[in-house]
């Protein structure tokens, strides 16, 4: 169990700058790094390995389909591809050649999609990918990945680049609230426990991960002690973790920036399911949303702090 | 494998692989025979005249690479690929059966030799572009095949891959439109016209030229000019007929994916002797 740390969750870089930054690292570090991107450089970040690396990127213009599919050649031929667009688009216009031509044959190919979830905030559901952690988990031989800050992201990027397979990587928009020091180390497929409780596990992904400490704090001065899991893996699961977490703690709240039935919160429920069955409330997405700034978003759409409290109380009531 | 330029040489080929794609396909009971006896011309002339590979070093990184866009097309692949010496000619006849290496669509898992998965239609020449643009980082001389039907290029990733190769000057990469006028519902002008096809491509920035797909000579002189194109990418209009060589197969949209009977591979086969 881990001591008892108090986090500031100042706000640090976007996730998805996060990425950028690191990819131009990765660049430097090794000459088969290339990168697509649709049309959205300067939102996706990739516009500093563009700048560095001229002749490494492949600008598709408008056209997902046919960027993940030359990505998927470029990785057959030995390069490490990373394809990048906003995850509502990547993953969806992108998907029929990412099921045939990335996850069946098993390409090296990374995807990295930005501006996950509501919090991008003004741009409205169009530009909002609530289904994607969900699509992507659909694919056979990805892994999946949800970093929730930077230091978090940083770490993703490299696994994703030093991981022979493909892998999908969620960022966001907004600036992300700092939870680890610069020199965390992460494993794949091992969840983080951030807080460390006994009546109930608070399970988190991406920028609910901090929703979930605070949500901590306040049920801590209700008398509930509850644990906070960092899944930074979506796939694979960290069932050990979670079938740890129902046996010591009885009951469990999931939390994400998805839809509620396709996302963290089944994959966990089916964890468990298999391992310890267990009361398990989900704090997550029901409906399209709309146009706002992301942190009124949050709060009108239920993914903030208040919200994980109130299911934990229903968790711990429905224990038996 | 011994490679030849040779029109008869490479003619004689041709009779060989599309008995494999008769007799395969009739003992499959399924697949594709028309796409596949339409495109024999195109795939031999690449795999035996022009196409630098060789089948004892299947991943030599400066080989061409060839994708059947058209993967439904798998038969004339598989005959090509086996006559090669790539995969096994004594199992063909295991087509489309479970456990066969000869998958229904081309399947890289079962054969590693094969550059791609393909099946789903309207990807292969994006796919292409991967290939030729890490071909053009590495300085490899390495180009790109890519076989593409008609029906299929009614996909709107085609024009996309399309607007890229032209517009990023990708000249390694070559198309070739099988363009046997049927697809599975019937004829292509019935369905959704393609014409003027020559143009579309001509207008999206691509070298283009009309041939006649069955011509052994007027392929390889095209593949030459493809070649000796610089600047922009080629693509090959190859005007053929839906299951070319067998006389009750030519042109008639049943047999695009409907395999031949027992009784039909023999009057097949006597022809093709």
């Amino acid at each position: 169990m881990p001591a008892k740390v108090k986090y500031e969750l100042k706000l640090g870089p976007a996730t998805r700058e996060s990425f950028g930054k690191t990819l131009v690292e990765l660049g430097r570090e090794n000459p088969n790094i290339v990168v697509g991107d649709a049309d959205l450089t300067k939102s996706t970040m990739t516009t500093y390995f563009g700048k560095e690396f001229p002749e490494r990127m492949f600008e598709c213009g408008i056209a997902e389909a046919n960027m993940v599919a030359i990505g998927a050649g470029f990785a057959t031929a030995g390069k490490i591809p990373f394809v990048s667009s906003f995850s509502a688009f990547v993953m969806t216009k992108g998907f029929e050649q990412l099921r045939c031509l990335v996850a069946y044959p098993n390409v090296n190919l990374k995807v990295v999609g930005t501006h996950s979830g509501i919090s991008i905030g003004e741009d409205g559901p169009s530009q909002m990918s609530m289904e994607d952690l969900a699509l992507a988990c659909a694919l056979p031989n990805f892994t999946v990945l949800c970093p929730a800050d930077d230091t978090a992201t940083r770490w993703a990027v490299r696994w994703a680049a030093g991981h022979q397979g493909p892998v999908f990587i969620r960022t966001g928009r907004p600036k992300a609230p700092v939870i680890y020091p610069a020199d965390a180390t992460f494993e794949l497929g091992k969840a983080v426990e951030l807080v460390p409780g006994t009546d109930v596990t608070l399970v988190a992904t991406g920028l609910l991960v901090a929703e979930a400490i605070k949500a901590s704090e306040t049920l801590e001065q209700e008398g509930i002690s509850a644990r906070v899991l960092d899944i930074h893996t979506i796939k694979p699961l960290d069932e050990d973790a979670l079938a740890r977490a129902a046996r010591e703690t009885g009951a469990l709240v999931v939390a994400e920036e998805h839809l509620v039935d396709s996302g963290l919160g089944v994959r966990v429920a089916q964890a468990l399911a298999k391992t310890v069955p267990a009361p398990v409330e989900f704090v997550g997405l029901t409906t399209f949303a709309e146009s706002g700034s992301p942190d009124q978003l949050l709060d009108k759409y239920g993914l903030r702090a208040p919200n994980l409290v109130e299911a934990a109380r229903r968790a711990v009531a429905r224990k038996s | 494998m011994q490679k030849t330029s040779n029109p008869a040489d490479l003619a004689q080929i041709c009779r060989q692989v599309r008995r494999h794609i008769v007799t395969m396909t009739g003992a499959a009971k399924s697949g594709h025979p028309g796409g596949s006896l339409s495109a024999t011309e195109i795939v031999v002339t690449l795999f035996w005249d022009v196409m630098r590979h060789d089948p004892a070093n299947p991943k030599w990184p400066e080989r061409d690479r060839f994708i059947l866009s058209k993967g439904h097309a798998a038969p004339v692949l598989y005959a090509a690929m086996a006559e090669c010496g790539y995969t096994p000619v004594d199992t063909l006849n295991t087509l489309r059966k479970l456990g066969s290496i000869y998958q229904g669509h081309p399947d890289v898992r079962f054969i590693p030799s094969l550059e791609a998965s393909t099946g789903s239609l309207g990807e292969g020449i994006s796919l292409g572009l991967g290939m030729s643009l890490a071909a053009r980082l590495d300085k490899s001389p390495s180009r790109t095949y890519v076989v593409v039907g008609d029906g299929e290029i009614q996909e709107g990733q085609i024009w996309e891959a399309a607007m890229f190769s032209a517009y990023n000057k990708v000249d390694n990469i070559c198309v070739i439109v099988d363009y046997n006028r049927i697809q599975l519902d019937g004829f292509v002008k019935d369905i959704l016209d393609l014409e003027p096809l020559a143009d579309k491509w001509r207008s999206f920035g691509w070298h283009t030229i009309e041939v006649d797909g069955h011509d052994i000579r007027a392929l390889q002189k095209a593949f030459a000019e493809a070649a000796a194109t610089k600047g922009k990418p080629t693509c090959l209009v190859a005007h053929t007929i839906k299951g070319k060589g067998v006389s009750f197969m030519e042109n008639n949209p049943k047999y695009h994916g409907v395999a031949p009977s027992a009784e039909e591979v023999e009057l097949a086969l006597k022809e093709l002797a």
